[in-house]
């Protein structure tokens, strides 16, 4: 499957018949890929379509069970990461990988110090660091702090670091997750000069449109096998998304005008702060009616998850009063918000939504685990909990269709889906829902995206908060944009991605 | 890294690998054993010998695993609620006061089964009430369990010298004790059960509590996997997060699994002092808390794991008593090594063989 390279382009690198098998399950299914010296190359695919495990083979976390690997057309081996940047490899993870409390300087050295002694390692390192700033367009001050640095920035340290170690094959995972629209652009611009100074990119992700923004060619991964590669000028969004699904697939939400009803969820200037006084949502007042879904854009890290957290009862507000279908609601906690009918589907399943080393069916009543259906009295009725466990699964497809399973055992969108299937069918009167998509794959997008208009449609009252732009727009019906725990304006679902993208950088109102 | 995500049967987790961990906690048990001028294998004869050969042999063993039973199921308990209870040492020696107290206040009106469910009930009570300040401390003001547990096995001790020392001692004795309860107040020997399988129980103190202890593994059981106390109790164990979401109570949860932890504990009390000495003695407890841990630990802090590795503890304690008997160059110090060997495969380096083993079980299922 590899792309017909002109005779006079040298490739960076070439992965031959990899093959990598988890037990029973087939990661990676004979994968060819050429990339040509000095281009930007993206690779994307569904969660699980094996891109993690194949580009976790290229920077040595796993051994590939066949097949080699040539850099710049000779054999390697690949034991661990140190050879892996030995062999001029260098990776930029989507949790930035910073000692956050060292300087940009001591982070860039980390590992590459340079003798027992710091001080002629350090004299060297800083020349090195500007150098590499001046040449690529990377300015980050090599003294401040990065805990310190805005996120933009800290991912510039990670690439420093990169090619501080002489990387020449840079590979990035879901880089912009974490980014600003603004953030991003300048994230691409510095990914073009390297491109043009000779680096060779490899950019894993799961957004289209950044793939056709600033690749020049594009692989396709699917169900482990790599099943096409394009010229980047040469296919379509639409084609793209086809190839990784395998079916056709829609992109754009379907959903008729909003109907909205009374407010069944109100917040009054509310002000939540963290454990150390720091406010995090600054006297913030807003309505959600039946019938509507209001989006809550912002750039990841101003005060949304805490709005959410607070709304659910598992944050204590600072001050301020929420209103659930007009009876305050204040220092209820989250089980007794349930019983007033909301439901929550939060952002973090991994660390809230779910317990991964509980089974399937432990989990599909998790907050709901009084009710009687359940069991009556003390007891757990263990049959009761499978059987609608079982049900929920037919309803929302969850694969494996196994309740026993071991949660964590699920990929990201069947699991989102327990989240999904757990909240939604309670049928509750306000569902607010955080991220519903993160790290999910295309198929499960348009089916839980698919729920939320249900819901909203039912004339329920949703509360969407995401950092992905493209879904706010998609769902909402309203827009709120959050910075910097503030509320800085409020836009009809239509309002272009630019306007917001200003006002979730704090600039325009 | 790869292999962490692989499952295995649970034949080959529960059964295989532990016995292969065993395997190497003797193998190297023996080279200590060899280092020092004995034959392991004659070692290993007299030690297993000495533990189950005989009824009264069996005895002590089935004697030592109650109580490590009980510590370990208090142990077992408290995890499951995310909670490190070190402290079952000192719940244990204060659950001794509860036991005695009630045997030394019925003793002499009614018979052994009356004063047992109360003596149940103070061991309990006292047990939970030594850790129910740790426990508020955790659930209320972040004091780390493990810290207050563990200052609380001195403060207990401490309490129980100056009782036993000035207020329960028998006047006009030198012995820091009570007096012998009357058999009102103490547990019967199981003599029927050894006899059942055509041994004699002898000297053994094996007493009606190992029967209290697998009703209460069965409860424990029952407790963690099929109620929703359980359930919360094991939410909040794994993620605090999640149960935080799902609106379980933090504190109320905390409190809760400790004092249960702590009654366990407790209750350990019955099998040594109303069912061996029949008195409350200094020092009874003896670390059985702190073996406890490792019990709970190589169970998996589960009952029918605890039963199993608190009768292999039983084995080390009774067998080993006899090896060093048998063979002086073999002290008690000795023993405790190879204890901490047992500990050290089977617990701490739980996972070592785990790669190897997937590696193999991979090849040979041929996925």
């Amino acid at each position: 499957m590899s792309l017909d390279l002109p005779k006079e382009i040298e490739p960076a690198i070439e992965l031959v018949g990899i093959d990598k098998k988890f037990g029973a399950v087939h990661a990676n299914k004979n994968i060819n890929l050429t990339v040509a010296k000095g281009s930007i190359h993206g690779v994307i695919g569904e969660n699980g379509a094996g891109k993690s495990t194949l580009m976790s083979i290229l920077y040595g976390f796993y051994h590939a069970d066949q097949g080699e690997i040539r850099i710049s057309g000779k054999p390697i081996a690949i034991r661990d990461s140190q050879a892996a940047i030995a062999a001029g490899i260098g990776m930029v993870h989507q949790h930035f990988m910073l000692v956050e409390n060292f300087t940009v300087l001591e982070n860039v050295m980390l590992g590459a110090e340079g003798g027992q002694l710091l001080r002629k390692g350090v004299a060297s390192a800083r020349k090195e660091l500007k150098r590499l700033e001046d040449d690529y367009g990377l300015e980050v001050d090599p003294d401040a702090v990065v805990e310190e640095l805005p996120v933009g920035s800290q991912q510039r340290v990670e690439i420093l670091k990169a090619l501080y170690r002489g990387a020449e094959i840079l590979i990035l995972d879901e880089p912009t997750g974490v980014l600003t629209p603004a953030e991003a652009d300048h994230l691409f611009k510095v990914l073009r000069v390297l491109r043009d100074q000779g680096k060779t990119i490899i950019l894993i992700t799961h957004k289209l449109r950044e793939i056709m923004a600033i690749t020049d060619t594009v692989s396709v991964m699917r169900r482990g096998e790599m099943v096409a590669t394009r010229k980047t000028s040469e296919t379509t969004v639409e084609e793209l998304a086809e190839l990784m699904v395998g079916r056709r697939v829609l992109l754009h939400v379907e959903k008729g005008d909003a109907n909205p009803g009374r407010v069944l969820l109100s917040v009054r200037n509310l002000t939540v702060r963290d454990a150390r006084g720091v406010t995090m949502v600054d006297d913030v007042s807003f309505d959600v009616r039946a019938g509507e879904i209001v989006g809550i854009a912002g750039v990841a890290g101003n005060g949304q998850s805490e709005l959410l957290e607070a709304i659910a009862g598992i944050r204590k507000p600072y001050s301020g009063e929420i209103f659930i279908d007009g009876k305050p609601v204040a220092g209820i906690g989250p089980a007794g918000l349930r019983d007033l009918g909301l439901a929550h589907i939060p952002e973090d399943r991994h660390h809230m939504g779910l317990v991964l080393k509980f089974e399937e069916y432990e989990n599909s009543i998790l907050g709901y685990h009084r009710d009687p259906r359940y069991g009556r009295g003390a007891m757990l009725d263990l049959d009761a909990m499978r059987k609608d466990a079982e049900e929920k699964i037919a309803k929302y497809d969850i694969r494996p269709p196994n309740p026993r399973l071991k949660t964590a055992n699920f990929s990201g969108g069947n699991q989102q889906k327990i989240v999904v299937a757990r909240e939604i069918e309670r049928d509750p009167d306000v569902l607010i829902i955080g991220q519903p998509t993160r790290g999910v794959d295309i198929g499960a997008i348009e089916f839980i995206h698919k729920r939320i208009i249900d819901m909203r449609d039912a004339g329920k009252a949703v509360l969407l908060v995401s950092v992905e732009l493209d879904e706010i727009r998609s769902l909402s019906d309203r827009i709120l944009v959050m910075f910097a725990g503030k509320v800085v304006g409020e836009k009809t679902g239509d309002a272009g991605e630019q306007t917001l993208g200003l006002m979730m950088a704090g600039i325009a109102a | 890294m790869s292999t962490a995500s692989v499952q295995l049967p649970a034949w080959i987790n529960y059964i295989v690998v532990p016995i292969l961990n065993l395997v190497l906690a003797f193998f190297f048990s023996g080279l200590v054993v060899w280092a020092i001028g004995e034959s392991p294998l004659e070692a290993l004869r007299l030690l297993l010998i000495g533990a189950l050969g005989r009824g009264e042999g069996i005895g002590f063993t089935l004697f030592y695993a109650t109580s490590f039973i009980f510590t370990g199921l208090s142990v077992a308990v408290a995890i499951h609620a995310g909670l490190f209870n070190i402290g079952s040492e000192g719940q244990a020696y204060l659950g001794g006061l509860g036991a005695a107290l009630v045997a030394l206040s019925l003793d002499r009106y009614v018979p052994w089964y009356v004063t047992m469910p109360f003596a149940v009930i103070g061991a309990a009570l006292f047990g939970a009430a030594c850790a129910a300040i740790p426990a508020w401390l955790q659930a209320k003001r972040g004091s780390h369990i493990v810290i207050t547990t563990i200052m609380f096995n001195f403060i207990t001790s401490s309490l129980m010298n100056y009782l036993l020392v000035r207020v329960l001692i028998v006047p006009g004795k030198m012995a820091p004790e009570t007096r012998t309860f009357l058999e009102g107040g103490q547990l019967p020997k199981l003599d029927w059960l050894i006899s059942m399988f055509g041994g004699k129980l002898g000297a053994a103190p094996l007493n009606f509590s190992f029967l209290i202890a697998l009703v209460m593994c069965f409860l424990v059981w029952m407790l963690i996997w099929r109620t929703k106390l359980g359930y919360e109790m094991r939410t909040l164990g794994i993620s605090p997060t999640a149960a935080g979401y799902a609106g379980i109570p933090y504190a109320k949860i905390v409190m809760i699994a400790m004092l249960i932890s702590g009654g366990l504990a407790g209750m350990m009390a019955l099998n040594p002092v109303m069912g061996a000495s029949a008195r409350l003695q200094i020092e009874f407890v003896g670390g059985a808390g702190f073996v406890g841990i490792a019990v709970s630990l190589m169970g998996r802090n589960h009952p029918v794991g605890i039963i199993l590795a608190a009768l292999l503890f039983g084995i080390l304690y009774q067998g080993g008593a006899e090896l060093s008997f048998d063979m002086p160059s073999i002290t008690r110090d000795m023993i405790v090594v190879i204890q901490g060997l047992v500990i050290l495969f089977a617990g701490a380096l739980e996972y070592m063989l785990r790669p190897a083993i997937v590696r193999l079980y991979q090849q040979i299922s041929g996925k």
